[in-house]
């Protein structure tokens, strides 16, 4: 989609196969916000990546306006707070639901992507470690979903997709991989129906199903990452 | 100070030498709101039903509890404080989209970047010890690029912002990690904007009172490091 207008010029740097892309283009899918996609190439990073995320070298990158923002989740309150008249609102408005929203967020950042990428890279012990971590995550992600469907809400903030559902949403395709990948059950439909109910849910919307990443690409994108993490002499 | 009035009821569940605690202490400090700090035992079988409520999932402080309601994880507590209370100043967020995500930046880069290679530093040993150290320098310098760059006297401008409270609490740490493991992780020669700006933050008013207990927290690492580099008992 081209960036067209005068006033606003929109880019996202990234490949389509990442999770934290993914994310920040559900984000712009749901306000509605034309970009321009511009492809890079994980194995030969492009000099506008390494100059645009010298710390990180990493996408996504989103460029508004000749303005660099960077990681994912900073990125969709960036177009959320920016783009803050247009619906829907990817934060709710009151502070302490804001927190909770951020909390889960962080939660699947920094507890959960670990303990996926353990199962992903590990052998052994170490692997089964990181499975029964990663199971206790998911367990955790059921019961929040539980609490929020007792109180009416189908997503993690609410009626609608928000926050913590593209935080955790953008990684669905990835998480499937990685269980075909090393022959795991993370997400287990009998233990956890409420996380299963919700990745029905997620990944029915239209707008979403035009957006997660091509599976074929996930599982040869995770499958050469396994492979190189468990080859001999590693 | 007892956390009931205007501002509702205010609980802080931490202990003193923590920074991620300090942090919380200085955004409560600087917005002038009263509270309720209650002191915890964190050994693992010692946590307190309060603690383990309020913060079920990760069980670690510090947790604010506000009008019954536990906030968790230091940043997203300060930001909670600072959008609760959005009408007391000092603001510690920009106004501006653009300028919150660059806050939010260097925040992030400092819990995933900065924390981590302090940590490495403090546990590791020989070679991968003085990797950390490297690494701890080269991360700072990153932030005294920023300091050079908006020629500021603080991360969030004239006045104190989520960037400073989330660096200026890891002040005391950093400095006895030093202290206890002799690693420069911090190079003040390379690093003096971020230097001035450490002295600064921790004279500042109602800051210098939330900062970690320095002997406390100099005990307990030592204690600490001592561990790590004993020799494992012969059984």
């Amino acid at each position: 989609m081209e960036a067209c207008t005068e006033e606003e010029q929109v880019k996202l740097l990234g490949w389509l196969r990442s999770p934290f892309v993914t994310r920040v283009r559900i984000a712009l899918a749901l306000k509605g916000i034309q970009y321009q996609f511009i492809e890079d190439d994980a194995e030969n990073k492009s000099q506008l990546l390494l100059q645009s995320n010298p710390v990180h070298k990493k996408v996504p990158v989103f460029i508004h306006n000749g303005k660099i923002v960077c990681e994912s989740m900073i990125i969709v309150q960036y177009i959320d707070e920016t783009w803050d008249t247009k619906a829907p609102n990817l934060l709710p408005k009151d502070p302490y639901d804001r927190a909770i929203a951020r909390f889960w967020a962080a939660f699947v950042d920094d507890k959960l992507l670990l303990s996926i990428w353990g199962v992903l890279v590990g052998q052994g012990e170490k692997q089964q470690k990181a499975v029964e971590e990663s199971l206790a995550n998911f367990l955790l992600l059921d019961d929040a979903l539980r609490a929020s469907s007792c109180s009416g809400n189908a997503y993690f903030g609410g009626v609608e997709i928000g926050f913590a559902d593209i935080a955790l949403g953008g990684l669905l395709v990835t998480i499937k991989a990685i269980q075909k990948v090393t022959n795991t059950v993370l997400v287990d439909p009998q233990k956890m129906p409420h996380l299963c109910a919700w990745i029905d849910r997620f990944s029915e919307i239209d707008l979403v199903k035009g957006i997660l990443p091509d599976p074929v690409k996930v599982l040869e994108r995770v499958s050469s990452q396994r492979a190189k993490f468990t080859s001999a002499g590693n | 100070m007892e956390g009931c009035g205007e501002d509702g009821q205010v609980k802080l569940l931490g202990v003193t030498r923590s920074p991620f605690v300090a942090r919380v202490r200085m955004a409560l400090a600087l917005k002038g709101i009263h509270y309720e700090f209650i002191e915890e035992d964190i050994s693992i079988q010692n946590k307190s039903e309060l603690l383990l409520q309020s913060n079920p999932v990760h069980k670690k402080i510090p947790v604010l509890i506000h009008n019954g309601k536990p906030v968790c994880e230091s940043i997203i507590i300060v930001q909670y404080i600072e959008e609760e209370w959005d009408s007391k100043a000092p603001f510690l967020m920009p106004r501006d989209p653009y300028d919150r995500a660059v806050a939010r930046f260097w925040a992030a880069f400092i819990d995933d970047n900065v924390f981590p290679s302090i940590v490495r530093a403090f546990r590791g040993q020989g070679e991968e010890q003085h990797k950390a150290g490297e690494e701890s320098v080269e991360n700072l310098l990153l932030l005294e690029e920023v300091l050079r760059s908006t020629g500021k006297a603080y991360f969030g401008g004239d006045g104190i912002g989520l960037v400073d409270i989330a660096l200026g609490a890891l002040l005391v740490l950093i400095q006895t990690v030093e202290k206890v493991t002799n690693i420069v992780l911090m190079d003040t020669q390379k690093s003096p904007l971020l230097s001035a700006w450490a002295d600064q933050f921790c004279k500042a008013d109602k800051v210098k009172n939330a900062l970690p207990d320095r002997a406390e927290l100099f005990v307990y690492l030592s204690a600490r490091r001592a561990e790590l580099t004993s020799p494992p008992p012969r059984n």
